[in-house]
């Protein structure tokens, strides 16, 4: 494919690579703790659509018949070399921001289903919406205060995922825990790609 | 209880400007979709007609001048991410920027040399 401009600037550009990874599980789970222990965070403004009729207040000519309303986010940036970036974006928690799902996982490297052994009912949407679209995922669980109360195994059973599905323990403050987190996923992506396709 | 300014232009009353007045009543962006993450890069072309160009196309087209992303242009901003896209297809349809596809548009498609390089990276932070 030709992209026109990129001829004309540095070498460089032609390489430039962007990999999204999804962060994904209940709210108040630490997501954004991740985030934050191992990149930059950024913040980000999206619309979320709005179906109620308060259209006569706006001018909206030319806009369709939905509006908008504002809806804030952030995500991380981790430069791993030039031009190399990964970018982690948390899956929005509540159900009306599901729309938001589908175009943060096109083409994902895969994701980290946070999970908190209290509350471990709240990843069950995540894990889900992943295994129905085979984005390969493994589950975090974040200890809080380094109490484990179950086992990665009790977890793996309680959740009904596959013995080879990773699940590594993780304190989302640490940026050293949510660097392993994320080396845990990408290995998994790895291995994953080796297997003959199944299924 | 806050002031009358502050009860009528705080965050919540949104921007002073809605944002899609920018885009000229525009939700939708023409040609072709990109990704949040696909790169962006300004061509440095000649602009033609500098009247078909607002601030905010500027600012996006400044910020491109350095391969970058939507998502980084949109941040850097301040418009919503709907917003910036827009702007960001006038740009193209005008020849002023290059959209490139992020290395993969379908989940495991990202090759294994790239997921290697991401791992080293990764183990080097």
């Amino acid at each position: 494919m030709a992209y026109g401009g990129y001829e004309q600037g540095s070498a460089a550009p032609q390489r430039h690579r962007a990999i999204k990874i999804l962060l994904a599980g209940g709210f108040g789970v630490g997501k954004t703790t991740l985030v934050g222990a191992v990149s930059e965070i950024r913040p980000l403004r999206t619309e979320e659509p709005l179906t109620e009729s308060s259209l006569q207040v706006d001018s909206t000519a030319g806009v369709e018949r939905k509006t908008t309303t504002t809806v804030a986010m952030d995500f991380g940036r981790i430069t791993l070399r030039q031009d190399l970036v990964l970018y982690l974006f948390g899956t929005p928690g509540q159900e009306r921001f599901w729309f938001m799902w589908d175009e943060l996982a096109l083409g994902a490297l895969g994701a980290v289903v946070l999970a908190d052994t209290r509350r471990l009912a709240d990843c069950f949407p995540a894990i889900d919406y992943f295994e129905r679209r085979e984005i390969p995922f493994i589950v975090a669980l974040n200890c809080f205060d380094g109490a484990r109360r179950y086992s990665a195994e009790d977890v793996r059973v309680a959740l009904d995922l596959d013995a080879g599905l990773p699940i590594v323990l993780c304190d989302a403050r640490s940026r050293e825990s949510a660097k392993e987190v994320l080396i845990a996923l990408v290995e998994h992506v790895l291995t994953v790609a080796d297997e003959p396709v199944s299924r | 209880m806050p002031s009358n300014d502050e009860r009528w232009l705080d965050a919540e009353a949104g921007p002073v400007v809605r944002p899609y007045a920018l885009t000229r009543g525009r939700t939708r962006h023409s040609g072709e979709a990109f990704d949040l993450v696909a790169t962006v890069l300004a061509t440095r072309a000649q602009v033609a007609d500098p009247n078909a160009l607002g601030p905010e196309h500027i600012s996006v087209l400044h910020l491109a001048h350095a391969p970058t992303t939507v998502v980084d242009i949109a941040s850097d901003v301040d418009l919503p991410l709907g917003v910036v896209r827009i702007l960001l297809a006038d740009l193209r349809e005008l020849g002023l920027v290059a959209i490139r596809a992020p290395v993969s548009t379908k989940a495991q498609q990202i090759d294994r040399n790239t997921l290697r390089e991401v791992l080293h990276g990764l183990r080097g932070l």
